[in-house]
C-alpha cells in the first residue's frame, strides 16, 4: 500500500483534505504524511476511512476534528479543538494541546502526550481522552459520557456540571466543579485506567489514580440547591 | 349628622402591581425558581403590522394580479458554497428540535416543506431519520450543546447553520425539562433519561469572531466547500453581529428577533432580552449595505413572521427570506380547541384546563403535555398530530402566505418578490418609523434621521 506525502509548503490544505475525503476513502493509500503544517488550521478534518495521517510539525485549530475511523498523529503540538467531535479512530498529539481538546467527542481515543489547555474534554459525549501531562481549568465541563485519564494535575472547576462521564486523575486537583465528587476506585476502574494507558502508550500505575464522577444532585431543578447550576 | 356611606363605583388595580405582577411574585415565593415557558414574547411590540405598502397608482403601475408572472424563487448561499440552496419560496421553516417537537411533527414539517419547495431545519438534539427522509432540503444546526452532532449528518445535510443564539434567549442555552427527555431523546443527546436538560450557552470549541472564522472553515473543509454555511444570531447588537458574521465567512445570516419562539426558556429571558424583529432587520440590512454585501450574503429574518404581509414587508426591508416557527405550529393546531385524529375532531379543552390554560392562551410547550400533540414526547399525546394531517394544514398555510406575498408584490408593480424595496413602505407609528427607519405615513419624517 502506498504512502503519500503532502508538503503544505507546496500544496494547499484544500487539496490535502479533498484527497483524504475522496481518494483515501477508496482504500488505495493507507498512510499520508503531512510536512510543513506550520500551524495550519483544519488539517485532516472530517475523515471517514481507516487511513493514517502523520503530521510532522505543529497543527492549528481542529486537527483531526470530527474524525471517524482514521488515525491522525501530530508530531508536534495542536491548537484549539484538536479531535473535536470525533466519533471513532485515534487522534494522537505528541506535544501539547491547546484549549477545548476533544470537545464534544462522541467516541474514539484522543491521546495528548504533553499538557492540555483549558476546557479539555468539555461536553464529552462518549470519547476517551488520555492526557500525559496536566489539564487546564474547566476541563470536562458538562461532560456527558466517556472517560478522561489525566496523568498530571487538573486546574480549577474540574468536571463542573458533570453528567455521566468519569474522570481519573493522578495528580492534584486545584478545585472541583459543581456537583462533582471523588469516589473510590473499583477493580473495573483500575482495569479501565490500565487499558486506556496501554492504548495511549503511557506508563503509570493505575493505583495512583483517583476517580471523579457526578454527584447527580443537579440533574433536576431544585430550589434548595442554592443556584449552584 | 353622620355622613352617608359612599358607594364606590370603581376598584382601582395598581398599574405597577397588577394581577400579572401579583401572580409573578406569588409564584416566585412559592417555588424559589424562575418561571419557564414556551412560545415567544407576549408583550406588545412594534412589528410588521405597523408598516403599510404604498402600492401602485399613477406614479407606479401595477401588475395584473392573476395573470402576470411574479417569481418567488429564492437562492441562499451564493457566496462560497458550491451548491447553494434553491427554494421555490422565500418562506422557510425555522430550526426546531426533535425533543421539543414530536417525531410526527418533524415528519409533517418535512413533508409540507418539500411539497411547497422550501427548507426545514433541525434543532438542538440532532437530525432524525424521519426529518431527513421527509425533507428535500434540510438545514443542519451546529449548536453549543452539540447534542447528537454527527459528521455523517453534516455530510447528509444540504446546509449547515452555526447557531450562536436565538431571539427568545440571546445569551442563553437550550433547555428541555425532564418530562420531555424520553428514552429516544436522551439517547440522541447522550443524557440520562428524564434529566432537566440545560445546555451550554457557548460553543465548546470556539469563542469570539476570529475563532468562528476558523470553525466555519472547518465545516467547509469537512464538506469540501459544497454546502452553504449559515450563522444564526439572536437579535441584540445586530449591526455589529451581522458584520462580524460576514467577516467570519458566513454565506447566509439568520437574525432571530425577540418575538421568536422557544420550547422552554425562562420568562425573564423571553420578555426582557433582545430587540424586536423590526429593529433587528433594519440593523442587519444596514450592516450588509455598509459592507457592500447585500445580495452576496443572504439574510433570513425570523421572530414573529406570521402572515403574507409580514413576509412581504420583511423582503421589502431587505431580507432575502424569512423563517417561521410559531406560525407553523399554529397552522398545525397549536392553541386550537380540537385536534384531528383518525379522521375525527376531538376536543382538547379539558387537557388545556389541566395545564391551567385554555386555547388561545397556551404557552405550555415546556411541560411536554401539549394538548394537541405538537410539543410532546408522550406516546399517547403525540398521536394527536398525524403527519399527513399536519402536513396538509402546514402546506395550506405556506401556500396562503406565498399567495399573499405575490399579491402584494404585483400591487407594487414587481415581477419578482425580491424586487420589493424599502421605498414601497411607510410606517404607521413613530416607534416603527424610528426602528425600521422608514417615513411616517404621509410625511417624509424618519425619526432621528430627517427634518423634524
Ligand atoms: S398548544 Fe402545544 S404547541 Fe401550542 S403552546 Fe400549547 S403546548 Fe405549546
Amino acid at each position: 500500500m502506498e504512502n503519500l506525502t503532502f508538503d503544505l509548503a507546496q500544496t494547499s490544505l484544500r487539496e490535502l483534505n479533498q484527497f483524504l475525503h475522496n481518494d483515501a476513502k477508496k482504500g488505495e493509500v493507507d498512510k499520508v504524511t503531512v510536512l510543513n503544517p506550520d500551524g495550519a488550521h483544519n488539517i485532516a478534518v472530517g475523515l471517514d476511512c481507516p487511513v493514517t495521517v502523520e503530521v510532522h510539525g505543529h497543527a492549528g485549530y481542529y486537527a483531526g476534528g470530527m474524525n471517524k475511523t482514521a488515525r491522525v498523529v501530530i508530531h508536534g503540538s495542536a491548537g484549539t479543538g484538536v479531535g473535536e467531535n470525533m466519533m471513532s479512530g485515534v487522534v494522537h498529539v505528541k506535544g501539547f494541546a491547546s484549549n477545548g481538546a476533544g470537545a464534544s467527542a462522541h467516541g474514539g481515543l484522543l491521546v495528548i502526550d504533553g499538557d492540555a489547555g483549558l476546557r479539555c474534554g468539555i461536553s464529552l459525549k462518549g470519547g476517551d481522552i488520555v492526557v500525559g501531562g496536566s489539564v487546564g481549568s474547566f476541563s470536562a465541563f458538562m461532560a456527558q459520557a466517556g472517560r478522561m485519564v489525566i496523568c498530571g494535575d487538573a486546574g480549577d472547576a474540574l468536571g463542573d456540571s458533570l453528567y455521566e462521564a468519569v474522570l481519573y486523575v493522578r495528580g492534584n486537583i486545584k478545585s472541583m466543579g459543581a456537583d462533582t465528587q471523588i469516589e473510590p476506585m473499583s477493580d473495573a476502574d483500575y482495569a479501565a485506567v490500565a487499558d486506556l494507558l496501554r492504548q495511549a502508550g503511557i506508563e503509570h500505575n493505575p493505583k495512583e489514580f483517583k476517580r471523579v464522577a457526578s454527584k447527580r444532585e443537579l440533574y433536576y431543578w431544585n430550589a434548595d440547591a442554592n443556584q449552584e447550576y | 349628622m353622620e355622613a352617608k356611606p359612599i358607594k364606590h363605583l370603581s376598584k382601582e388595580e395598581s398599574a405597577g402591581y397588577d394581577r400579572k405582577t401579583l401572580d409573578y411574585i406569588r409564584n416566585a415565593a412559592a417555588h424559589g425558581l424562575y418561571e419557564i415557558r414556551g412560545m415567544g414574547a407576549k408583550r406588545k411590540l412594534p412589528n410588521f403590522d405597523d408598516l403599510v405598502f404604498l402600492g401602485a397608482s399613477l406614479s407606479r403601475y401595477a401588475l395584473e394580479g392573476y395573470r402576470e408572472k411574479c417569481s418567488t424563487k429564492t437562492i441562499l448561499g451564493t457566496r462560497f458554497a458550491k451548491k447553494p440552496i434553491e427554494l421555490e419560496t422565500p418562506i422557510t421553516i425555522a430550526g426546531m428540535s426533535f425533543g421539543a417537537l414530536s417525531a410526527n411533527v418533524k415528519e409533517a414539517l418535512g413533508r409540507a416543506a418539500t411539497e411547497v419547495g422550501t427548507s426545514t431545519t433541525t434543532g438542538d438534539g440532532g437530525m432524525t431519520p424521519e426529518e431527513r427522509l421527509s425533507s428535500k432540503t434540510l438545514v443542519y444546526q451546529c449548536l453549543p450543546s452539540r447534542y447528537g452532532f454527527n459528521p455523517d449528518d453534516v455530510r447528509r445535510a444540504d446546509a449547515i447553520e452555526v447557531v450562536i443564539g436565538q431571539g427568545a434567549k440571546p445569551g442563553g442555552g437550550g433547555m428541555l425539562l425532564g418530562q420531555k427527555v424520553s428514552a429516544r431523546v436522551a439517547g440522541m443527546r447522550t443524557l440520562p433519561a428524564g434529566v432537566d436538560q440545560r445546555s451550554a450557552c457557548r460553543h465548546p470549541d470556539w469563542t469570539g469572531p476570529d475563532d468562528l472564522a476558523i470553525k466555519i472553515q472547518e465545516l467547509r473543509e469537512m464538506t469540501d466547500w459544497e454546502k452553504p454555511i449559515y450563522v444564526k444570531v439572536g437579535a441584540t447588537r445586530t449591526f455589529n453581529d451581522v458584520k462580524l458574521a460576514v467577516h467570519a465567512g458566513a454565506d447566509v445570516i439568520v437574525v432571530d428577533g425577540m418575538q421568536g419562539g422557544t420550547a422552554a426558556t425562562q420568562t425573564c429571558f423571553i420578555e426582557h432580552i433582545g430587540i424586536p424583529t423590526l429593529a433587528a432587520l433594519r440593523q442587519a440590512v444596514d450592516a450588509l449595505e455598509d459592507l457592500d454585501m447585500k445580495g452576496k450574503v443572504q439574510l433570513i429574518i425570523s421572530g414573529g413572521v406570521r402572515t403574507g404581509p409580514d413576509v412581504a414587508k420583511a423582503l421589502a426591508m431587505g431580507a432575502d427570506a424569512v423563517a417561521i416557527g410559531q406560525g407553523v405550529m399554529i397552522a398545525m393546531g397549536c392553541n386550537g380547541e380540537t385536534y384531528c385524529q383518525g379522521g375525527q375532531h376531538h376536543s382538547a379543552i379539558a387537557d388545556y384546563a389541566a395545564l391551567g390554560t385554555a386555547p388561545g392562551f397556551c404557552h405550555h410547550c415546556h411541560t411536554g403535555k401539549c394538548p394537541v400533540g405538537i410539543t410532546t414526547q408522550d406516546e399517547i399525546l403525540e398521536q394527536r398530530l398525524e403527519p399527513m394531517v399536519g402536513a396538509k394544514h402546514l402546506k395550506n398555510y405556506l401556500k396562503t402566505l406565498n399567495m399573499e406575498l405575490t399579491t402584494i408584490a404585483r400591487a407594487c408593480g414587481k415581477q419578482n418578490v425580491h424586487h420589493l424595496e424599502r421605498e414601497d413602505l411607510v410606517a404607521l407609528t413613530v416607534e416603527a418609523a424610528a426602528m425600521a427607519r422608514l417615513p411616517l405615513a404621509g410625511t417624509s419624517w424618519v425619526p432621528g434621521f430627517s427634518g423634524y
